[in-house]
């Protein structure tokens, strides 16, 4: 833990991303420049369509800006082979998403202990870890049972667990309370809070819940492809009455 | 988090593999086959059939083979009469081009067929792999996966229709030319015709999986996390 106060985690410089649809030409991201430090819960706002999943995929490594770059803790990633996108993809970055993803075939444990066989970790430790992961997120009567036993907030209590298994420096969430009813949503960002606080986690979440506001410490908000706005936790609170309106 | 969580390149790369240890691809592979077991049978029946008829074809032979050997008049009559073209000289029965041609035409269906069932069978887990690349896994994971699964489902069918095709053929001869015949059989020759049918349907497998999984291993992670609406 050295000069990590003034170290930034993520850096996107001048991303844009256009897709082709036939003929069509669709601009997701026009031109986005972020920083974002060490252990700070980020949630990323904007309406549907605006470009939160595009950003969250090229902030992962999962797809490539058309222009400009993402660096990692200082590390451009399209420098990356494929053996160290996938070691980034495995150890520094855990991902949550909308529909959980979780493998259907496995069981809650075995989801959770797939990332760190990935890095090597012997059967003996992962499970032993695994199984503290699933204590931690509520779910450790449940590691034998496979996801299409478990309901969406236990489902996404996994996802959650499965994400810390390697202790990855960021954890990535795409509209993670997206397939959840209010009382669970609730639960699983107060889960995300818990675990940027107590374990020093970057957290980026997309998403357009009024919920995540009260845990942020920064939202960005973005339209149509831009950076409308960023706010930190401060600036939030007293901005907080009008953005019920807003939305 | 101090520089050794740095990703520059660094006399630490080696340690920065990802991995998939053979024994855990191995369980992987076996639990996925498990838990799809009827679509793992689907793609396999058009394999049981296809190396049943070729192991029922292999078999047909030896025993014809046997029986000739025997050198009893009768019994090379009844061959004669069932339609094996046997010179006065010869010794064993060749199967016939016709014969030969079925049994390539069937084992070409059934490449098709496999080919067909692993390419619907990767398509329904685009998710899955999706997730799984997500999670640091290299294409050669998927790849090795999706071979595994093959290969497990080659050796089941191909020993299941191997056997199934000896057995019958064995039944046919004894309808056909009685307990005499069976009885001159070479079983090590049947054996080994056996052997061949599973074979040749674990290599089946192999090939029919072999594009469905290349393609399935060069998915882009990203493709996956898309929510269809
Ligand atoms: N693979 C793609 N091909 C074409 N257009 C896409 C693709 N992904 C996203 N888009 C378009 O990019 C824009 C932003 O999408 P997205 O990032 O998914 O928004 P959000 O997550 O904020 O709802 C949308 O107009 C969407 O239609
Ligand atoms: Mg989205």
């Amino acid at each position: 833990m050295n000069q990590n106060s003034s170290h930034n985690i993520v850096r996107v410089s001048d991303v844009t991303k256009t897709f082709q649809l036939g003929k069509l030409e669709v601009q997701a991201l026009k031109g986005i420049d972020l920083e974002i430090s060490v252990g700070n819960y980020l949630s990323i706002m904007g309406p549907s369509g605006s470009g939160k999943s595009t950003l969250f995929n090229m902030i992962g490594g999962l797809d490539k800006p058309t222009t400009g770059r993402v660096f990692i803790d200082e590390v451009d990633i399209a420098q990356l082979d494929a053996f160290e996108l996938a070691w980034l993809r495995c150890r520094k970055i855990g991902y949550i998403f909308q529909t959980f993803n979780l493998i259907q075939v496995m069981t809650a444990l075995e989801n959770v202990t797939l990332p760190m066989t990935f890095a090597g970790v012997s059967a003996d430790d992962s499970t032993q870890k695994g199984l503290e992961l699933l204590k931690l997120v509520g779910l450790q009567d449940r590691h034998q049972h496979k996801p299409s036993e478990l309901s969406g907030g236990q489902q996404q209590r996994v996802a959650v667990a499965r994400a810390l298994a390697n202790d990855p420096a960021i954890i990535l969430a795409d509209e993670p309370t997206g397939n959840l009813d209010l009382t669970t949503g609730e639960e699983i960002i107060n889960l995300l809070k818990t675990l940027s606080r107590e374990r020093q986690v970057t957290i980026i979440s997309a998403t357009h819940d009024i919920k995540m506001l009260n845990v942020s410490d920064q939202v960005v908000w973005i339209r149509d492809g831009r950076i409308d706005k960023i706010e930190d936790r401060d600036e939030l609170s007293i901005s907080i009455g009008t953005i019920d309106l807003k939305e | 988090m101090t520089a050794d969580s740095r990703l520059s390149p660094s006399p630490e790369t080696v340690n920065r593999l990802v991995v998939l240890p053979f024994q855990k691809a191995l369980e992987i592979a076996f639990k996925s086959i498990q838990v799809r077991f009827f679509r793992s049978l689907i793609t396999t029946l058009s394999l049981i059939l296809a190396v049943a008829f070729l192991s029922f074809v292999n078999v047909g032979t030896d025993v014809a083979d046997g029986m000739l050997a025997s050198g009893q008049p009768q019994l090379r009559q009844a061959l004669i009469q069932a339609g094996y073209d046997i010179g006065p000289e010869d010794t064993s029965v060749a199967s016939t081009a016709k014969q030969r041609w079925i049994v390539i035409l069937s084992l070409l269906v059934c490449v098709v067929g496999i080919i067909n069932a692993q390419l619907m069978a990767v398509t329904e887990r685009f998710r899955e792999i999706g997730t799984m690349k997500c999670l640091g896994a290299l294409d050669r994971f998927i790849l090795r996966l999706f071979v595994l699964e093959a290969g497990m489902q080659g050796l089941a069918g191909g020993t299941v229709g191997a056997l199934l095709g000896a057995l019958f053929s064995l039944v046919n001869a004894t309808v056909s030319y009685g307990w005499d015949a069976v009885a001159h059989v070479a079983w090590a020759e049947v054996a080994l015709s056996t052997l061949v049918s599973v074979g040749v349907g674990f290599l089946l497998s192999l090939v029919g999986v072999l594009y469905p999984a290349a393609l399935a291993a060069k998915m882009q992670p990203v493709e996956a996390m898309r929510v269809e609406q």
